[in-house]
């Protein structure tokens, strides 16, 4: 599994209500929510957001609440990969267990700057800046968490073993 | 190597006799919940699987309290796919407006959750419940839904700092500075993944309510849980709330902490997180002058029968500025009810300010004292990140009811020693 794309790099402690802004929650729809995403931290992120482009964060990226409409609102943004430094613990297993892809790369994320060009391989977790012609080795995911990816999310995984 | 208390919990539920940090284990479950726009997603989620029961009817909480009454007709809509799926799943534990409160006051009090469980809530601020010896932690919708379908979530065990409370708490100082001093001190993510593990003769010090509103707050230090000992406080609390049985797990003498702080009671003072951070704190000393337009008193945080206790007491006799709107919510109904015979409604209308049903409401911006561009609200709440209670330019300053409460009387963030009480 690959990804590449530009990135919209933002700081520290991105707040989950500023992904997703509580106003916006009385709906579930990911496409909907999409269309607010990033709104109060970058009101302009739905028009710059092209398929296929990466998010970087630094510390604590998707902090606050556990509302899962924040990385569902990401991923139907179109965004293929979020790079943080840290993730906030409950934004992690979100992203996982929705099938977005997440990496935590201190380097990375410190080193790439807003508007490079940056591949990915998931299973080795090498990181390429192709606008800095520099590579990053991020943490690739454990056997467990593949095999989350791997099925397309949690409720696939689940979907399979209940059906035994 | 000895396990931490929330280690020996995992253990236990994942059926293993012994656990290390990082290690990924499979759980068993005491109790999943989820409120209206949580569940809203988990339902869906849950059809997905294939799952036509849930694992258990007993088992599964959900509480209608985010954006009840129904703020619009989105909101009207989504509580009603929880509604229908309450129904047709036969959920006991369902809690729709009348009977709901704010989720996390609602389930200590109802007896639905006791010490040594592992529960998991779509809500981050589910780790309230680890004031009773549990291991309890807010997850997302997927994994309500999984939970509710297989009785089973996945969990990275986690390691753990120490906190050592010792010492005896001044007065007009709660829970609440207690944990706001922490959050400034080890910062939003200085607990990150890790479990908050609160130990020490000080602990006496604290009442339930103090210790609900200081493990709710864990989740602002990124932690994973926070929890305390089952004393005999707490054990109380449990057999007056609850007729189910319970487990009493202890950390083990030889426990690994990452690390150990401690924390003198007597030094604290009341305490305030300015914008946008729950660990930009200071103590009132150093606030300045900060005129202020709203006061919210109430939230899982702070909406609990002792919140409105200080806050009445405050407010007694006194009146609100008449710039600064106060809007003071019980979390449940039944502490609705006990503010009736008490008479802090009248002491709280007496004073100007208003009394509202129990909602979740302005903490999140969702409704009931949204706040325009340039307004500052003080709020007992738990967040104070942009735009959290409204417009992206308001601006939110965490504290305690005793502070709120002199706040809303002074028009500007305020010492409640200085304004005091009647029960001085």
């Amino acid at each position: 599994m690959n990804a590449k794309g530009k990135v919209l790099k933002y700081g520290d402690n991105v707040d989950t209500d500023v992904i997703i802004p509580a106003r916006y929650l009385n709906v579930s729809n990911g496409e909907e929510l999409a269309k607010y995403c990033m709104i109060d931290i970058d009101p302009d992120f739905t028009n710059k957001a092209k398929k296929g482009d990466i998010i970087i964060g630094l510390k604590n990226f998707g902090c606050g609440s556990s509302r899962e409409h924040a990385p569902l609102a990401i991923k139907c943004a179109g965004i293929s990969c979020v790079i943080a430094s840290t993730f906030a613990r409950i934004f992690y297993r979100n992203a996982i267990n929705i099938g977005l892809p997440i990496l935590e790369c201190d380097e990375a994320a410190n080193d790439i700057d807003n508007g490079n060009v940056v591949s990915i391989d998931f299973d080795s977790g090498i990181i390429t800046n192709h606008t800095k012609n520099r590579t990053y080795q991020a943490q690739p995911f454990p056997p467990f968490i593949k095999e989350i990816m791997a099925s397309g999310g949690l409720v696939e995984q689940t979907k399979e073993k209940i059906k035994g | 190597m000895g396990m931490t208390m929330t280690q020996k919990i995992l253990a236990k539920h994942a059926g293993l006799d012994n656990v290390v940090p990082g290690q990924l284990i499979q759980a068993k479950l005491d109790i999943v919940m989820g409120n209206d726009i949580t569940t809203a997603v988990a339902l869906n989620e849950f059809k997905k699987t294939g799952a036509t029961e849930v694992f258990d009817t007993d088992k599964v909480v959900i509480v209608l309290d985010h954006f009840t009454p129904n703020k619009d007709i989105k909101a009207a809509e989504q509580c009603k796919s929880c509604r229908t799926f309450a129904y047709d799943m036969n959920i006991k534990n369902f809690f729709d407006v009348g009977k709901a409160g704010i989720e996390h006051a609602l389930l200590p009090e109802q007896g639905i959750v006791v010490p040594g469980q592992v529960i998991i809530g779509a809500d981050s601020h589910t780790c309230t419940y680890g004031a009773l010896g549990a291991f309890s932690t807010g997850i997302g919708s997927t994994d309500m839904a999984i939970g509710m379908a297989t009785g089973e979530c996945w969990f990275k065990v986690p390691s753990a700092i120490k906190f050592e409370i010792v010492g005896k708490k001044p007065p007009y100082v709660s829970g609440k500075d207690v944990i706001l001093h922490i959050i400034g001190k080890i910062g939003v993510d200085g607990a990150l993944y890790r479990s908050m593990e609160f130990t020490g003769e000080g602990i006496k010090e604290l009442s339930m309510d103090d210790r609900f509103t200081i493990a709710n707050m864990a989740i602002e230090a990124g932690a994973k849980n926070g929890i305390f000992p089952v004393d005999e406080a707490c054990i109380a609390y449990a057999k007056e709330h609850s007729r189910k049985t319970f487990d009493i797990f202890e950390g083990d003498v030889d426990a690994e902490y990452d690390e150990e702080i401690t924390i003198d009671l007597s030094s604290l003072e009341p305490t305030v997180s300015f914008p946008h951070l729950p660990d930009n704190t200071r103590t009132i000393d150093q606030v300045g002058d900060v005129k202020i337009d709203q006061v919210v008193i109430g939230s899982c945080t702070n909406g609990r029968i002792e919140d409105m206790a200080i806050a009445a007491d405050i407010l007694r006799g006194k009146k609100v500025s008449d710039h600064v709107r106060t809007i003071i919510i019980p979390a449940t109904q039944e502490i609705y009810l006990e503010c009736i015979r008490r008479e802090y409604v009248t002491d709280f209308i007496e004073a100007g300010a208003i009394f509202s049903m129990p909602t979740c409401g302005p903490c999140l911006g969702g409704h009931m004292g949204i706040l325009a561009a340039g307004e500052r609200c003080v709020s007992t709440t738990n967040r104070n990140f942009v735009g959290r209670m409204g417009h992206v330019e308001s601006e939110v300053y965490l504290a305690s009811p005793a502070v709120a409460a002199a706040s809303a009387i002074a028009g500007k963030i305020a010492d409640p020693r200085k304004i005091g009480g009647n029960a001085e």
